[in-house]
């Protein structure tokens, strides 16, 4: 488990007693990391803080300082409220459906003990499929006119399926790909999770006359809470960045920008609209987001090490 | 287990089954397409059999691409992948080895200050500074080039810590004899730091392997030449925006292909994926 390595470091704090003597070589050492880090990394993040308190004319010739003019008019925009909405509900429901679902696989596959291994193997495969390949696979399931799953429901229930124009219908599609690549994720970490509960507790609990779904309720879920936690900010950090690929392969934001997340909406606004002000303060807000979402993580983190 | 249940035992698989039969479905759903002719796409339902034309749509999709999508050969997209894959994962691997080696068995002046530098980039994934990211490489003239496509992504502040938490479990004894024995840092550091590192090398490498494979984002954003497409890109490039003149079939072998080698590594190291991800993610 990660929070043991980390309790073995902890006592060392970081620090080695031997060392080698400086010189120039550490400072060789870091150099490549560094500078990619510098380049890449840190002056284009500094650019787009600068530029989110800019303003450029229609030309592209005047720029001037706006201080958070950009900010404000950002968050006066309906359609930038719009798009966080559209993205808190897309990962309330991708999250919560991804977690659900692959809690209880991994429920299951702990209990069962016997061909574990094998439903494993069965269950990991799509994390190596591509966001944008899980969104072709599932739009071709979907597909309004010649889709296996639109024919079915209609045949079979009168269903009427058509993601480009029902926007419902779109959010269920971008949440469905994506949640189908996070269950196998979860899944792992549950099942690691299940797997590092002490037998001797169940044991115990069954003598006394725990019932499995007891047993579940009263031992297992509650011991699984740092691994529900910790999965329940990777989900929402992957709800909020790597849904880039699924949305843009599928739905493209639409129709009436229903699955516009902001992610999409940075690029969209960025690269086809051309509004680099706009974009960029769009750049630093969610900068915040993972920033704010990588500080509950490391102190949660701290806080297992401790309990552990 | 402990008790006996069968009723409870047959629900489990019973979920199980159903689990890995979901998952699947699609993945089918697209090997069956990548059989069967342009035609036979068209006509509604699908079929849920494949068919005989698997050799025929793989040759022509490798071969020539795909038709009327106007995009290269999807073996040269798969090398592509191939060269952005290798080159992300053994980058990030390399540089992340250097620095922790660094941090841990130096005391230098700033070394704190990189560390933090170094940590920053967790909090900047490309989605949030893509705009001024592109500005830089396309003023460095590397737009569709494999270093534009790579070096953005090269730096990996979970790498660094990771190899960092794991040095730190190296006995200072190994370091004692080496120095006693007349050994440089570097001697050190090639003669026993990297070997030790190799199991974790390993587990980096399926989870940075897949990560590089899968980029979207960025390849998209730098990639204007169809030969420099990866194949994830050129997939996408295959569907415009109606869905009249898909070649569905060809669409879904150049997937199952993007699939296969990223599902392969998984597969073949399954051991070293899970330890990979269950440690990285920290």
């Amino acid at each position: 488990m990660p929070g043991k390595d980390a309790a073995k470091a902890r006592p060392q704090a970081g620090e080695k007693r031997v060392r080698f003597p400086p010189g120039w070589l550490p400072y060789a050492l870091v150099a490549p990391q560094l500078a990619i880090t510098l380049v890449f990394f840190i002056w284009p993040a500094s650019q787009a803080l600068w530029q989110s308190l800019l303003i450029q004319d229609a030309f592209g010739i005047h720029v001037q300082f706006a201080g958070l003019t950009n900010f404000r008019e950002l968050f006066a925009d309906p359609l930038y409220r719009e798009s966080f909405k559209v993205t808190a509900v897309f990962s309330l429901l991708m999250t919560s459906s991804a977690l659900v679902i692959s809690l209880l696989l991994a429920a299951c596959c702990d209990y069962i003990v016997r061909g574990a291994r094998a439903y494993e193997t069965l269950l990991i495969w799509p994390y190596a499929v591509a966001p944008a390949i899980a969104a072709v696979l599932w739009s071709f399931v979907f597909n309004p006119s010649i889709g296996l799953l639109t024919y079915a429901m209609h045949r079979w229930f009168g269903y009427e399926w058509n993601h480009l124009l029902n926007p419902g219908q779109a959010m269920a599609l971008i949440v469905i790909a994506s949640a189908w690549k996070q269950i196998s994720y979860n899944f792992l970490f549950f099942l690691a999770g299940m797997q590092a509960i002490p037998k001797s507790l169940l044991e115990g609990a069954a003598i006394d006359g725990a019932g499995p779904i007891r047993r579940f309720a009263t031992i297992i879920f509650p011991l699984l809470s740092p691994t529900t936690f910790f999965l329940l900010v990777v989900n929402i950090v992957q709800a909020f960045f790597e849904t880039f690929g699924v949305v843009d392969a599928s739905t493209k934001g639409g129709p009436v920008r229903a699955t516009e997340i902001l992610v999409y909406k940075v690029y969209h606004d960025g690269f086809e609209a051309g509004d680099l002000g706009g974009s960029a303060a769009q750049s630093v807000v969610l900068m915040a987001i993972v920033m704010a979402l990588t500080v509950v993580q490391f102190r949660y983190i701290e806080r297992r090490v401790q309990y552990a | 287990m402990i008790e006996h249940r069968p009723g409870l035992r047959i629900f489990c698989h019973v979920m199980l089954a159903l689990g890995v039969a979901t998952l699947a479905f699609p993945l089918w759903i697209a090997f069956v397409g990548s059989t069967h002719t342009a035609e036979r796409m068209l006509a509604v339902p699908l079929p849920l059999l494949p068919g005989g034309h698997l050799l025929d749509n793989y040759r022509t999709v490798l071969v020539h691409g795909v038709e009327g999508a106007s995009t290269a050969p999807v073996g040269r997209m798969l090398f592509n992948s191939l060269v952005v894959a290798l080159c992300i994962s053994i980058g990030k691997i390399s540089i992340s080895l250097l620095s922790a080696f660094a941090i841990v068995y130096f005391r230098f002046p700033l070394r704190m200050f990189f560390f933090w530098l170094i940590f920053i980039t967790l909090m900047l994934p490309v989605e949030v500074r893509i705009f001024p990211t592109y500005k830089v490489v396309s003023e460095l003239h590397m737009i569709d080039t494999y270093p534009g496509l790579v070096l953005p992504l090269i730096a990996s502040a979970t790498a660094t810590f990771l190899f960092r938490q794991f040095f730190l479990t190296i006995p200072d004894e190994l370091t004692e004899a080496s120095r006693m024995d007349g050994a440089g840092p570097m001697r050190f550091f090639v003669d026993v730091v990297v070997p030790l590192s190799r199991t974790n090398m390993a587990a980096l490498f399926v989870i940075l392997f897949i990560y590089g494979w899968n980029q979207y984002l960025w390849p998209l954003l730098v990639t204007t030449q169809e030969n420099m497409y990866t194949a994830v890109i050129g997939i996408k490039r295959m569907i415009p925006g109606g869905d009249a003149s898909v070649d569905w079939n060809l669409v879904m072998s150049a997937a199952m292909l993007a699939m296969l080698p990223p599902a392969l590594v998984v597969l073949l190291m399954q051991k070293w994926f899970v330890k990979g991800l269950v440690e990285t993610e920290k």
